[in-house]
């Protein structure tokens, strides 16, 4: 982020920016920065909080009238908490239907039992960020299940490589599972849905699983998205500790 | 919370570890905007942004490029296809203002505490070389200029 600051600041554009690592900011030392305590993927702090978004933002922006830079400024208010914030997600989705004993199976039921709850948040919010693919969620979801056995399905789309095609499925489930679980009783928090979906769904077990293939894989695609793009630092290390 | 002294130990030593990638920035640019409520604004994203339908970014190495965010791009047309999944994608699938502040800026417009939003943004991908986002952002830079744009908000993941 900083990178791009001097970049266009050296071309006559000037920038403020919201900061969420205070010392890559530090080390990189752009023009006009705004460091906020939030959780990474919330530079604004806290969704659905208008106000408290449109303090941060004047904040940031009130750094262009600085006289002389760089400047490096703290925001020393953490993010409020969500009214009705419940913490751990105390009640997960129940999957009703029987059940095949196979984790793929389990998953695919998973998959259809969450519907109900994701057309309920869909219609809740009046948007969905699932749609990378282009998939519907159960073509996304055997298209994944594909990799773990000895058939895989070629991708969708002329040029685009296995990992690619993965990542795209792979990003579209895990936000239909956290947008359906968002849609229940209560508001558990980023960390609760977590570690419901990597921990307690057939989702998550899958993904390791899937991990486990693409890192075994002799397709470049597949290995880089099996090191850098599937499952979270925090999962993985998580899992090691379990296991210990 | 991401003061770091807030991880754990393991969380500390990766993001630390980025610290050495991130010297040599010894120049230190100045644009002197115009006072804020003269100022047109952009939002520059590195979350992967873009509209559904529109080419998603890519593996890192060769995410150097952007996507054009048109100003009345509908919330409900905006996806993430980030290569991390080390952030909180659930406030963005909450309210797209937590990342891109765009209904925020407006208002701001509206109340006059700036001059007017921008009629472009953009998004990178932040999981990208940073050095290898220059030629792209100078570029970039160019098409500001073309929108009148007298500053840019820079907001990460």
């Amino acid at each position: 982020m900083g990178a791009l600051g001097h970049y266009l600041e050296a071309q006559g554009i000037a920038t403020t920016q919201i900061s969420l690592v205070r010392e890559h900011t530090s080390a990189i030392n752009p023009p006009r920065a705004l460091f906020v305590p939030f959780m990474l993927g919330r530079p604004f702090g806290a969704p659905g909080n208008a106000e408290f978004q449109r303090r941060v933002l004047t904040a940031a922006l009130n750094l262009l009238a600085v006289k002389a830079g760089p400047v490096l400024v703290d925001w020393m208010e953490d993010a409020p908490a969500a009214a009705g914030d419940t913490g751990p997600l105390a009640c997960p989705v129940t999957f009703s239907r029987a059940q095949g004993d196979d984790l793929a199976s389990k998953f695919l039921h998973e998959v259809d039992e969450l519907a109900q709850w994701h057309d309920l948040a869909r219609a809740r919010r009046g948007r969905t960020t699932v749609g990378l693919s282009g998939l519907e969620m159960p073509a996304a979801a055997r298209f994944v299940v594909s990799y773990l056995g000895a058939e895989p399905q070629a991708p969708w789309a002329e040029g685009l490589a296995a990992g690619e095609a993965l990542k795209l499925a792979c990003e579209d489930l895990r936000a239909y599972y956290h947008e359906a679980a968002a849609a229940q009783p209560g508001v558990p928090d980023a960390a609760a849905v977590r570690d419901w979906y990597w921990h307690d769904t057939a989702a998550g077990r899958v993904m390791r699983e899937l991990q486990r293939v693409c890192l075994a894989s002799e397709d470049p695609s597949l290995r880089l998205f099996g090191e850098r793009s599937l499952v979270p630092r925090a999962v993985e290390h998580a899992v090691a500790e379990s296991s210990t | 919370m991401v003061r770091l002294a807030d991880l754990p130990q393991w969380e500390q030593g990766h993001l630390l570890d980025k610290v050495k990638d991130l010297t040599g920035f010894n120049d230190r640019p100045w644009k002197k905007p115009p006072p804020l409520k003269r100022c047109r604004v952009a939002i520059v994203t590195t979350a992967g942004l873009h509209r559904r339908g529109d080419r998603p970014f890519g593996p890192s190495a060769t995410a150097t490029d952007y996507r054009v965010i048109p100003g009345d791009t509908p919330a409900a047309e905006l996806v993430m296809s980030h290569q991390s999944v080390n952030f909180d994608r659930s406030g963005f699938q909450e309210d797209h203002n937590v990342v891109f502040p765009i209904d925020r800026l407006r208002e701001l417009a509206a109340a006059g505490a700036i001059k007017a939003v921008a009629d472009h943004h953009y998004a990178f991908m932040g999981a990208a070389p940073i050095r290898a986002l220059k030629a792209k952002a100078v570029e970039l830079a160019g098409l500001l200029k073309k929108d009148k744009v007298d500053a840019v908000l820079l907001s990460p993941v």
